[in-house]
């Protein structure tokens, strides 16, 4: 479980750790709690898997992986959990999701992203993907990126939400 | 021009940034320059983002809840309908896809209630419907991402 001033934590370091020598205490400035304080809960976070990975936030279009890829399958569900695990281990796919199936016009459940330099590498990983997972049967359609309109970290909101309750997922 | 001591910070600290009072200085001291060296560094990766911020990622739906959105717009209608999704700060990560569901975003919300009028109050703005994705698992080791600098 989680209390506010972990909820501040995340928040404040939605804004990235500061380049200085003791970026932490920083924080803990900012929080009103010792350095000492913000490095224990952070440990904690990241122990309880709430914070997932702490560290440097790469721009993939500015390194040059400039093609991006999601790719839906329609896998049917009890083969789901064993694929999904065969794709995650794959270098190159940055993300393996289970969603609902968004009915006949939807028929897909496990969503992959795959980033590339450009669109024949991703194309290629892809096909590497569908062979070494044994995917060629399935249903499957390959949604690159086109447009961003919108691209921000995701932002939450705590400071004057001091009450809300954390759920468990 | 990224010099292998960029390479070097790019790759190896995305994952376990050092938790200590010091980080710099330890980062530092693992690839025997100094602290001031390494912060200039990051400075410089910032300063030409490449690097969006040294931060967290958060495992969705533990603070807050959120959902991945797919919208189905004809490509004339498609940048008014985008702005109408963009204007909300519930919703992040908005892109065009190659698709006939090409509008895709995540939005996220304190509760489910909020959630569901944000999505409604866009389906009623531009006159589409939403279909949501939410997460149901997530199968992925969150290893950062490992940059391939040879070709």
């Amino acid at each position: 479980m989680i209390d506010f001033t972990d909820r501040q934590l995340i928040e404040v370091l939605q804004d990235g750790l500061a380049k200085v020598s003791r970026p932490y205490a920083l924080i803990g400035q900012q929080l009103d709690i010792t350095e000492d304080e913000v490095i224990v809960r952070l440990t904690r976070l990241k122990q309880l898997g709430l914070i997932k990975r702490l560290g440097v936030i790469v721009n993939h279009g500015k390194l040059g992986y400039r093609s991006n890829a999601m790719v839906v399958f329609d896998v049917p569900n009890y083969l789901v959990a064993q694929i999904a695990g065969h794709v995650s281990q794959l270098s190159f796919v940055n993300l393996c999701y289970l969603r609902p199936r968004g009915g006949e016009q939807w028929p897909y459940n496990l969503y992959c992203m795959i980033h590339g330099k450009n669109r024949e590498k991703v194309l290629q990983q892809l096909e590497h993907l569908i062979d070494c997972c044994g995917l060629s049967s399935i249903k499957r359609e390959v949604l690159f990126s086109r447009k961003c309109f919108k691209q921000r970290g995701a932002i939450y909101k705590v400071s004057l939400e001091q009450k809300k309750v954390v759920s468990d997922g | 021009m990224l010099t292998p001591m960029h390479k070097q910070l790019l790759n190896d600290y995305q994952q376990d940034f050092p938790l200590s009072p010091t980080p710099y200085k330890d980062i530092a001291l693992s690839l025997g320059i100094t602290e001031d060296e390494v912060l200039l560094a990051f400075n410089e990766l910032a300063n030409e983002q490449f690097i969006s911020r040294i931060g967290s990622i958060i495992v969705p739906n533990h603070i807050g809840v959120s959902t991945l959105v797919a919208m189905a717009i004809p490509n004339e209608q498609l940048q008014i309908v985008a702005d109408i999704v963009s204007h909300y700060p519930e919703v992040n990560h908005n892109y065009e896809r190659e698709n006939r569901f090409n509008l895709w975003f995540v939005l996220i919300a304190k509760d489910d209630e909020d959630l569901q009028s944000v999505i409604e109050a866009i389906e009623i703005e531009s006159g589409f419907k939403a279909m949501q994705l939410p997460l149901l698992e997530d199968y992925f080791i969150n290893l950062g991402f490992e940059m391939d600098f040879d070709d």
